[in-house]
C-alpha cells in the first residue's frame, strides 16, 4: 500500500482493516479471551468505520483503533459482566476461554488469570506496540505504573508456564 | 527462580504467540461480518468487489446511489480506490453482497447473454460536458460503433471532438456505459482505458452475439 501523498488523504478503510485486523484481534483475544474477541473485535472496527471521516490525516491509526478496542472490551466485560467480573483477584475457576490447540491452552489459561490491568498493559504494549505513556491515558495513573502492569504480568505468566510445566511433568492427568 | 527485568520485546510476542491460534480464519469471518453490518448501519459509503472478466480483473464500486466505478486492471485497483477515498470517501469495503446485481449482469454481458445493461448508476465522477457525453453513450447500441465526431454532435457541442476523447478516456464506467463503442472516422479503433487488446476484444464480442 502506498502511503498518501498529502496530509489529508486517508487510504481505504479496507486497508486499515488489512494491515491492522490481526492486531486488534489479538489484543481482544488477550484482553477479553478468545470467544468474546470477535464480537469486540465487530464493534471496534464498525465504530471505527463510522468515526474514520474525522479521524486526523497524521493520526497513529493502530494507537486509535487499540483506543477505540479498549473502550470496547470494557463494554463487552460491562455488558456480560455475570461471567466476566474484572477483579484484582479473579477467583479460581474454569476458564471461559477456547481451546483453539490444545498446547497453547496453558497460555491462554495463564492470560485470562492475569488482573484486568496487567492484561490490558501485556496486550497494548507487546501486542499492539504502544508506549507506556499511551497506555497511562487509558488505564488511568502513571506511566510507570502501566510499565509496572506490563512487566509483572509479563513476569506472571511466565511463572503461570513454568508453574504449569512442572506440574505436566509430574501429573500429566490433572492438566486437560 | 530468577527473571530478566529487562524484557524483550520479541521474547514476549513469542511467549503470547498462543493467542494467533486460528487467527487467519477469524479474520476472514469477521471482516465479511463487518460488511455486512457496515451495509446494514449504512456506515459503507463505497462497496467493491473484483470480478473475473476476459479483459482481465474489473473492480466494481458502489455507493448508496448506485455504480460508480468499473476499473480495469491496467488503471492499478489500489491507485483506484486511493482516488474514491479522495473524491467520494474513505469510509470504503470489500463488500460483494451489493455488487452482485452488477457482477451477473457484467458476466452474462461477457457470455454474449446479454445487451443492455439494466444498473442505476452514480455518475458522481463526471461533470459538464464530460456527463453529457457519458450519458448519450448508452445510446449506440450493442453491436454499433459512432465516431468521436458523430458523439460530439449527439452531445451538442459538434466542434468538441477532442473533449468526447477525453470524456471516453475517463469514463469512470466503462464496459456498463459503452465508451468502447466509440471509434475514430477511419474506423481504427482509437483508444481506451482499458488499452486496445481490451477495447478489440469487447467490440468483436458484440459483433459476433
Amino acid at each position: 500500500m502506498q502511503l498518501d501523498q498529502s496530509a489529508t488523504a486517508k487510504v481505504p478503510f479496507e486497508a486499515v482493516v488489512q494491515e491492522h485486523g490481526a492486531t486488534v484481534l489479538r489484543v481482544c483475544r488477550a484482553v477479553l479471551g478468545v470467544h468474546d474477541a470477535d464480537d469486540a473485535w465487530s464493534d471496534t472496527f464498525l465504530s471505527a468505520l463510522q468515526a474514520y471521516p474525522a479521524l486526523p490525516g497524521e493520526a497513529n491509526v493502530q494507537a486509535w483503533l487499540v483506543t477505540i478496542a479498549h473502550r470496547k472490551c470494557i463494554d463487552h466485560v460491562r455488558a456480560g459482566s455475570r461471567r466476566a467480573v474484572p477483579v484484582d483477584s479473579p477467583p479460581e475457576r474454569p476458564s471461559g476461554l477456547g481451546i483453539p490447540g490444545a498446547g497453547n491452552a496453558e497460555l491462554l489459561d495463564a492470560v485470562s488469570h492475569l488482573p484486568p490491568k496487567q492484561r490490558q498493559a501485556v496486550a497494548y504494549h507487546y501486542l499492539a506496540g504502544l508506549a507506556y505513556k499511551d497506555i497511562a491515558i487509558l488505564l488511568g495513573g502513571t506511566p510507570e505504573a502501566a510499565r509496572r502492569a506490563g512487566a509483572d504480568g509479563v513476569k506472571a505468566l511466565r511463572l503461570a508456564l513454568a508453574e504449569r510445566s512442572v506440574l505436566a511433568h509430574s501429573s500429566k492427568g490433572e492438566i486437560r | 527462580m530468577t527473571l530478566d527485568p529487562t524484557l524483550d520485546h520479541s521474547e514476549v510476542a513469542e511467549l503470547l504467540h498462543p493467542l494467533d491460534d486460528g487467527l487467519e480464519p477469524a479474520i476472514a469471518s469477521l471482516r465479511a461480518r463487518l460488511a455486512r453490518d457496515a451495509q446494514l448501519t449504512h456506515t459503507l459509503d463505497v462497496a467493491y468487489r473484483v470480478v473475473d472478466s476476459p479483459v482481465g480483473k474489473l473492480l466494481l464500486a458502489a455507493t448508496d446511489r448506485g455504480i460508480v466505478r468499473v476499473a480495469f486492471e491496467v488503471e492499478d485497483h489500489v491507485e483506484v480506490l486511493q482516488a474514491l477515498a479522495n473524491s467520494v470517501s474513505p469510509r470504503i469495503l470489500q463488500a460483494p453482497a451489493r455488487l452482485e446485481d452488477a457482477a451477473r449482469q457484467l458476466d452474462e454481458y461477457f457470455s454474449g447473454k446479454r445487451r443492455e445493461f439494466d444498473l442505476i448508476l452514480d455518475f458522481r465522477l463526471a461533470r459538464g460536458f464530460r456527463l453529457n457525453v457519458l450519458q448519450h453513450l448508452p445510446r449506440i447500441a450493442y453491436g454499433n460503433t459512432e465516431s468521436y465526431a458523430q458523439v460530439a454532435q449527439a452531445a451538442g457541442s459538434p466542434n468538441a471532438v477532442r473533449a468526447v476523447g477525453t470524456a471516453c478516456a475517463t469514463n469512470p464506467l466503462p464496459v456498463i456505459v459503452p465508451c468502447h463503442r466509440v471509434v475514430k472516422s477511419d474506423g481504427s479503433f482509437g483508444g481506451y482505458l482499458g488499452g486496445t487488446d481490451a477495447k478489440r476484444a469487447l467490440l468483436t464480442l458484440e459483433a459476433a452475439a
